[in-house]
């Protein structure tokens, strides 16, 4: 289970990596393994504003639909619209080519796993 | 194995224990006491008698009356391969689709009356059916609010269905009333509307400009939604051609009996790029792990079964077999037979209103291009309707101001036609 070094989790499965206050979004290897085959996220509006662990899109795949927590609070400054034509990014590189949304923090996230943490997290929820 | 495992009187005693009851009957304890007596009923019948009652009561009914009354559903001929296929035990009692490795069949028909009202509509996705006419009207207006992420806020005319428009504000979404006059004037649309109603062929039977509505919709940031019989869509342009963003109407002139106004289907069709907006159910058409073709239902994210707070709408159903009626008669009428129903319909519609003219009778919108409906202005329709059910016919709508709806379908014959002109003549 792949859970690198260097981001971090939220226990709702999302990942975040912040680099000069600017946080990029996206969900675990363990969530899309869950989820199944991704054929749609809905995308926030860029310039939307969220606090953390609000709603901000939701992740829609062959078997069940969930929402997307945001990690930190902020204004969404970029949005991956790839994946409205290849939504199957989000299997194949969930922490690279399958990142979702671009923040301005404004908010900082509460409860933020460490990798680590992240893992045991996984061990004991599983 | 066996299909169906009871519980063990152990299961149940556990059970009762778990929940704090002693026996099962305590858990009734808040209904109403079972009723002890005896209701006063007539004595059972047997299959014979019962029968028998029911004809005589059936016996009452007036049948097979030349109808002239339309308004939304229309007296059309239906071919009995549609009966004698929609009465098949495998679509007569299936229920829902749910597991495509069984019903394959079930929504293979259901693909085909998709398929068949998006090339009616000129739009490329259309949904399984609704409950109605008025249902697929009331979700669209709905759905142009949700695309438009605006409040829900229509402009109508008097050209739209009265009772569509009822449903529409039934379902909380705001009215504004365009000017009608035979046809609609599109040129004063709000700036504010989520979408614009354009029915034709109208309420009062005339064609509409489907491309200034979708253009007047447009200019305002709005959705055109058009409200089409599908049988004039044989002979009309497709609305997804001339515009319009969304198509709905009534499928029962599609080969349905009136049967007292229901079960019917709703159709309603759009965009690919709105698809996720579409309310209802939608088959697909995929192929299976061998790469076989295969039918599945799709798209379910949209709908309560998989996510209740965030769906589009409450219905997540179909009327599937009223849909296959209609989707058996339009396939085995095909476009030329679609056109010849709807030709014949045009042609005997006018004959008539010109034998009305003749004896006297104008029209209310003798302007306005009508296909095999139209508004005669008569001095009392009441007393005219009533003239025409002694004589064996049924009059059409009594619009309450002095004129009738008449609706002429090809199930007419010119005996008909000749004798409403008569007995209306000497009525009123």
């Amino acid at each position: 289970m792949s859970i690198p070094e260097g981001l971090q989790y939220a226990k709702s499965h999302e990942w975040v990596r912040v680099e000069d206050g600017v946080a990029t979004v996206g969900i675990t290897e363990h969530a899309q393994e869950e989820l199944g085959d991704v054929v749609f996220v809905e995308l926030p509006e860029k310039g939307a504003s969220f606090s953390a662990g609000d709603t901000f899109g939701t992740i829609e795949s062959v078997k069940a639909v969930s929402d997307l927590y945001a990690p930190v609070g902020g204004e969404v400054v970029e949005v991956n619209d790839a994946l409205n034509d290849t939504p199957e990014s989000v299997n194949e590189d969930p922490y690279g080519e399958g990142w979702i949304i671009r923040m301005q923090v404004s908010e900082e996230g509460e409860d933020l796993l460490s990798a680590g943490e992240y893992e045991k997290f996984l061990e004991e929820e599983g | 194995m066996a299909r169906f495992t009871p519980h063990t009187d152990d299961d149940i005693r556990e059970m009762l224990e778990a929940v704090g009851v002693e026996a099962l009957d305590d858990l009734f304890d808040d209904v109403a006491p079972k009723f002890e007596g005896s209701l006063d009923l007539p004595p059972v019948s047997s299959e014979y008698e019962a029968l028998k009652d029911v004809a005589e009561l059936a016996g009452r009914n007036v049948t097979g009356l030349p109808i002239f009354l339309g308004a939304g559903a229309y007296d059309r001929i239906t071919p009995s391969a549609v009966s004698s296929i929609t009465s098949r035990g495998e679509f007569l009692t299936s229920y829902t689709p749910y597991q495509p490795e069984i019903s394959q069949g079930h929504l293979q028909a259901i693909f085909e009356f998709q398929s068949v009202i998006s090339e009616l509509t000129g739009l490329e996705v259309s949904n399984a059916s609704v409950y109605d006419g008025s249902n697929a009207v009331a979700e669209s207006a709905l759905m142009t609010a949700r695309l438009t992420k605006r409040d829900p806020k229509v402009a109508v005319s008097a050209g739209l269905n009265a009772r569509y428009r009822e449903v529409i504000e039934t379902y909380g979404v705001e009215v504004v009333e365009l000017p009608f006059d035979g046809t609609t004037d599109y040129s004063g649309v709000p700036d504010d509307v989520s979408g614009v109603f354009v029915q034709s062929p109208n309420y009062f039977g005339a064609v509409e400009d489907v491309g200034a509505a979708s253009e007047a919709a447009h200019a305002v940031g709005a959705l055109a939604v058009a409200v089409c019989d599908p049988i004039a869509l044989a002979v009309l342009e497709a609305p997804g051609k001339l515009g319009a963003d969304i198509a709905v109407g009534e499928t029962q002139p599609l080969g349905m009996p009136l049967v007292f106004g229901g079960p019917y289907a709703g159709y309603m069709a759009t965009h690919q790029k709105n698809v996720r907006q579409l309310p209802g159910r939608i088959a697909g058409e995929t192929v299976d792990q061998d790469g076989r073709l295969a039918y599945v239902l799709t798209l379910r994210a949209r709908e309560q079964d998989i996510r209740r707070a965030r769906a589009n709408s409450n219905i997540c159903t179909n009327q599937a077999l009223t849909a296959l009626a209609a989707t058996v008669y339009a396939a085995l009428l095909g476009p030329e037979g679609l056109r010849e129903v709807a030709g014949l319909s045009v042609s005997k519609a006018h004959y008539l209103a010109e034998k009305l003219g003749e004896a006297g009778f104008a029209l209310r919108y003798p302007d306005a291009p009508f296909l095999w409906e139209f508004a005669v202005e008569l001095p009392d329709a009441k007393k005219a309707n009533e003239a025409l059910l002694e004589a064996g016919i049924v009059g059409g709508l009594d619009l309450g101001d002095g004129a009738m709806l008449v609706a002429v379908t090809e199930k007419r014959t010119r005996e008909e036609l000749d004798a409403f002109v008569e007995v209306v003549a000497d009525a009123v």
